[in-house]
């Protein structure tokens, strides 16, 4: 009948929305009576809290409330995810106050609010708040955070770790590197990054005297994870009190996981002020000061090899910057989604990470797209690429000899990766690439004065979070199965609610594909719900490339209870017994014979029950399903980026960049490669450009907006070369592994081996990121001294 | 922002009195520097005279080796002017490099001068080719006119009205962005006039300034080798996140030579 809907190019249905401004983000939703809020921030990076004097501020005209931490005593704000140290203690969770009690733990914490009849009038208000501080001195280097001596930023953390945590089998991997015939050693740094979503963030809250409910719209990727954070752990209200609708988002990246305080703390100001919305939209200042920032690891890597080139142990020692507080999931990054990936594409037999994460007085560090496995994928494609050097093996090769090729397989780090062909997507991406034109390129660029390099990197991700009692067992705190509900309409149409959430990614339509697909219908019959809690009946939101293979299983779990049921309906329609009832193309068949009846037609029945077994089956048609995955999916791929430097200026500029990627099954190929090409551009972004500062001494952010943070543009990439080779997943009926993190993940190893090779003939191995033209330009200067 | 009075004088003359009168208020040309300062409460104007409806002030015209640019004529407009293009076609160049399409749109000539952002282009042509600067006083020579860090000649109150600027045999502009901003991190504009070479550094140090050494040997030799060892002192140099002193001292022997070829069309 019609063309199949998996694997075709549909157009996205929310393109129309988004391209001609009809979109609703938060910021466009006013409500009656509206009042506005500002946040007093900290100008410090610590300091006690010595006085607030609001009284001038609260005179300003049109000023309705003034409330500081002294006001609003609520619970804290929750770390959604527990790490037991090496020790087999707790993490240290030092409380995270909404608005701020006694001390300021970075530049940019929330002091005080401001409630106003108009932004201006709580901007000018908020300026009038007189707030005395002592500054501290401020723990700003990670490295210096433990340090004998250095301040503490918490009472309940007072050396500044939050813990020590390691994974892996310490022994045998010591005792695999003392019969080493090699050993790789690298020094890494992965940098810090801030998220910048085009739509800053944004909240909208209101409480309604009349039922005593709370309405919260807010730019989030998770709304019944907000609403559950807030309720249970902060504010003390009833879930079912509390609808939290998260509309259309402009990107996410992570940044919009969490909960954070200026959401919690609007909700409770307007039952404060009497009910009352009050709205909050951050300024680009506000984002680069109160995002959870991402990344931002020190390491120590080390890779003992035999002499042949087989991989013997990976061993790793990883600090990693929590930043002032615990964000939602900061406790897991460097843990969980990180060290489990460190086998990357390889059997290495003996793997042990160990990660102390440190408190600092800089803005809060979570997920930020890939979360744990970019860092991850750095240090494994870093560190082989550089011992395939060293041992002057090709890096294709030597990769080669160490892939997992028996599936399913269990790494030393707890994961076990159900499918993959990594020789294909490496020999696919050498063939897409033109690997073997290279030396001729190379020649070409040297004529010009121009270094090429070519770097390789082969990534695996763990997505599709996550097995809820995996996940547990590992110390989260919620479950990580997801929601969905699929309402045929008595005229056959359908809507689909999902607890996932789309911010950028399309799921109204990649989703609508699956649902039209398996019913035989036109897509346009499909319309798919996201981000509200009062019509979506749970869901635990969208990251960790987990919408399609957790979501996208659970609608599917519900159309096949909407199929079982249609057919009862169909069976007593046509007086035929349900087991000859077959349903395709939209058409429920008695199976040899001619007799059939269309969904609608059936669908109409549910609805219009006149002919129906009301004895037997209730009338209607509506399902739902949670579907809680059995394991991770594994997407992987290869990566080969090449480059060419400028090596008067340092300039790096990427020519050619190839991703050959195994998401398994691919819904719609379009929106795949737009995927793929905003996360290998954050990944570029990462490698060249991107880098957040803070002045060491005052913890003052040097890189606090556009004119300093360095954002990738359209000018700094290569039009991209992409493939895919499929491996289905084997444990989600649609055989989908998840594509969102990927370019993140693989690019920045691939660049940054690219770059070390092109600078090889100055013998530098290594480069910090980003690779910025004085960065490369002072490490080539620096050699050519050594050399002189 | 805080609130401001906003008046649309429709003359350059009309504005001129308005600024007299205001004398905490500011004008506003395409408000790409200023409107952002005081949506940051950098700046707190008390009134803002839109020079956007002083008609007297937009518009590119010619006159035998000269051109003159109005100084409320975007960036835009200059860029696609088929008589600068065809005159003095680095200009032209220039003001096509500055920012994004969209600011280009809106910032005009004479806001970028006014306003002498250590990392703008405009000065570096402006003083590059020894423009003019007209105001509703007087005339102001391009070598007379940078004073200093966002330091202009200008007295309070004044207005640029226009900036005439002189043919070249040979000009260019070379600009190594800023990876952040795209602002120059050093720029450099070289021109090859009737009176000798003249070479221009912009981003570089607090203010945009000429390289004698480097003119003199290109006035002997019109060609990149001659400057190739010549050498800008790092000590008066910015130092920032992107480009410690060192670093853009070297750019500059860079970007000159590079100028220098792209203005001898290799
Ligand atoms: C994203 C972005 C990128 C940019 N990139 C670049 C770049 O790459 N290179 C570059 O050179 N510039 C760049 N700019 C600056 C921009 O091109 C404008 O030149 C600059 O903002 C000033 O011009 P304006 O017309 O916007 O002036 P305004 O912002 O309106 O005014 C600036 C100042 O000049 C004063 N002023 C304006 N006109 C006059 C006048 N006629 N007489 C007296 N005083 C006056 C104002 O009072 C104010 O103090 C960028 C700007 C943005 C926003």
């Amino acid at each position: 009948m019609n063309a199949p809907l998996i694997g075709a190019r549909v157009a996205r249905k929310e393109d129309y929305r988004f391209l001609t401004g009809a979109g609703q983000y938060t910021d466009d939703v006013n409500l009656p009576h509206q009042t506005y809020a500002a946040f007093v921030r900290s100008p410090h990076a610590h300091a006690k809290l010595k006085r607030i004097q609001t009284s001038k501020a609260k005179q300003h005209p049109g000023v309705l409330a003034i409330f500081t931490g002294e006001d609003m005593q609520v619970g804290s704000l929750p770390c959604g995810w527990l790490i037991t140290d090496v020790h087999g203690q707790p993490m240290k969770e030092p409380p995270h106050p909404p608005l701020a009690q006694g001390k300021v733990r970075h530049v940019g914490d929330q002091v005080a609010v401001v409630i106003a009849e108009t932004l201006s009038a709580a901007r000018d208000a908020a300026e009038l708040v007189e707030v005395e501080y002592e500054v501290l001195p401020a723990v700003i280097d990670m490295a210096k955070a433990t340090a004998a001596g250095a301040p503490a930023i918490h009472d309940a953390a007072p050396d500044n770790t939050c813990y020590v945590w390691a994974l892996g089998d310490q022994s045998a991997c010591d005792e695999a590197f003392k019969k080493a015939a090699h050993v790789t050693r690298l020094n890494l740094v992965n940098n810090r990054l801030i998220p910048n979503a085009i739509e800053p963030r944004a909240v909208n809250g209101s409480y309604s005297r009349g039922d005593d409910s709370y309405t919260l719209y807010v730019s989030s990727q998770n709304p019944h994870v907000e609403r559950l954070l807030m309720t249970a752990f902060v504010l003390g209200l009833p879930e079912h009190k509390v609808r939290v609708v998260a509309p259309d988002v402009g990107g996410g990246f992570g940044s919009k996981i969490y909960l954070y305080a200026e959401d919690v703390v609007v909700t409770w100001a307007s039952k404060q002020i009497g009910g009352r919305p009050v709205k909050w939209t951050g300024d680009r200042s506000e984002s680069f000061l109160s995002d959870a920032h991402g990344r931002d690891h020190i390491t120590q890597a080390e890779l003992a090899l035999d002499k042949d080139g087989k991989f013997l142990a990976l061993r790793v020692h990883t600090t990693a910057n929590m930043g002032a507080y615990l964000s939602t999931f900061a406790s897991c990054i460097p843990t969980i989604l990180y060290a489990t990936l460190l086998a990357g594409q390889y059997a290495t037999p003996a793997i042990y990470c160990e990660v102390k994460a440190v408190f600092t007085n800089t803005a809060p560090v979570d997920a930020y797209r890939g979360a744990g496995r970019p860092e991850a994928a750095y240090v494994v494609e870093r560190i082989v690429e550089t011992a395939a050097r060293e041992l002057k093996i090709d890096p294709a090769e030597l990769r080669r000899r160490n892939f997992v090729r028996n599936f399913p397989y269990q790494t030393p780090v707890a994961l076990t990766y159900d499918t993959g062909d990594f020789q294909a997507t490496l020999d696919g991406a050498i063939q897409l690439s033109d690997v073997a034109g290279f030396a001729q390129r190379r020649k070409a660029s040297e004529a010009a004065g121009k270094l090429r390099g070519l770097g390789y990197a082969a990534y695996i991700e763990a997505c599709g979070l996550a097995p809820s009692n995996i996940a547990g067992a590992l110390g989260a705190r919620a479950g990580l199965f997801e929601a969905g509900e699929v309402r045929v309409h008595p005229t056959g149409s359908v809507t689909v609610f999902t607890g996932s959430h789309s911010h950028g990614q399309g799921h109204e339509t990649t989703f609508a594909q699956v649902v039209a697909d398996r019913l035989g219908m036109p897509i346009e019959n499909v319309d798919i719900v996201h981000g509200d809690t009062s019509k979506v009946v749970f869901g635990m939101g969208t990251y960790g490339s987990r919408s399609l293979s957790v979501g996208g299983t659970a609608i599917v779990k519900a159309l096949d209870k909407i199929i079982a049921k249609g057919k009862k309906i169909a069976a007593h329609l046509m007086e035929a017994a349900e087991a000859d009832i077959d349903y395709d193309s939209g058409v429920f068949k008695v199976s040899g014979t001619d007799k059939q009846k269309t969904f609608g037609e059936v669908a109409f029945a549910a609805y219009v029950p006149h002919n129906y077994p009301l004895d037997k089956l209730e009338p209607g048609l509506n399902e739902n399903a949670f579907y809680d995955p059995t394991n991770f999916t594994y997407p992987s791929g290869t990566y080969i980026c090449e480059v060419e430097v400028d090596p008067d200026t340092g300039t790096v500029r990427v020519d050619r960049f190839t991703a050959v990627d195994d998401f398994g099954k691919i819904v719609n190929p379009m929106i795949v490669e737009g995927q793929v090409h905003g996360g290998v551009t954050q990944g570029i972004g990462q490698a060249l450009l991107e880098g957040c500062h803070y002045d060491t001494e005052t913890g003052q952010l040097i890189t606090g907006s556009f004119m300093d943070y360095a954002m990738p543009r359209a000018e700094d990439v290569p039009s991209y070369a992409l493939a895919t080779r499929e491996t289905p997943c084997t444990h989600n009926p649609l055989g989908v592994k998840g594509c969102g993190e990927a370019g993140a993940i693989g690019a920045p190893a691939a660049l940054m081996n690219a770059i070390t090779d092109a600078l090889s003939i100055y013998g530098i191995q290594d480069l910090p990121m980003p690779a910025s033209p004085q960065t490369v330009w002072k490490a080539i200067r620096a050699a050519q001294q050594k050399a002189a | 922002m805080y609130a401001f009075t906003y008046h649309r004088p429709a003359s350059a003359a009309d504005a001129a009195a308005l600024a007299l009168k205001h004398t905490d208020g500011k004008i506003l040309a395409g408000g790409q520097s200023l409107v952002q300062a005081m949506k940051l409460r950098l700046a707190s104007p008390s009134d803002i005279i839109d020079l956007g409806t002083a008609k007297d002030l937009v518009g590119i015209s010619q006159k035998g080796n000269q051109i003159t640019i109005g100084a409320m004529t975007r960036h835009a407009a200059v860029e696609q002017s088929a008589e600068v293009k065809q005159l003095i076609p680095a200009l032209a160049d220039l003001a096509g490099g500055i920012g994004d399409r969209q600011v280009r749109h809106m910032g005009t000539l004479g806001g970028a001068l006014a306003n002498n952002d250590p990392a703008a282009c405009y000065p570096a042509a402006v003083l590059g080719l020894g423009a003019t600067i007209q105001t509703n006083k007087r005339t102001i020579a391009a070598d007379d006119f940078f004073k200093g860090l966002y330091e202009t000649a200008l007295e309070s109150s004044e207005i640029i009205t226009a900036v005439t600027f002189p043919a070249a045999k040979r000009a260019a502009y070379i600009k190594f962005k800023n990876p952040a901003s795209r602002f120059a991190l050093v720029g450099v504009f070289v021109a090859q006039m009737d009176q000798g070479v003249r070479l221009a550094v912009t981003g570089a140090a607090s203010c945009v300034f000429r390289v004698p050494e480097m003119e003199k040997a290109l006035g002997a030799a019109f060609t990149p080798e001659s400057i190739a060892k010549i050498h800008v002192s790092a000590d008066d140099l910015n130092s920032d996140l992107h480009a410690a002193a060192d670093y853009r001292a070297h750019l500059i022997t860079v970007m000159a030579k590079r100028a220098v070829s792209k203005a001898l069309g290799q």
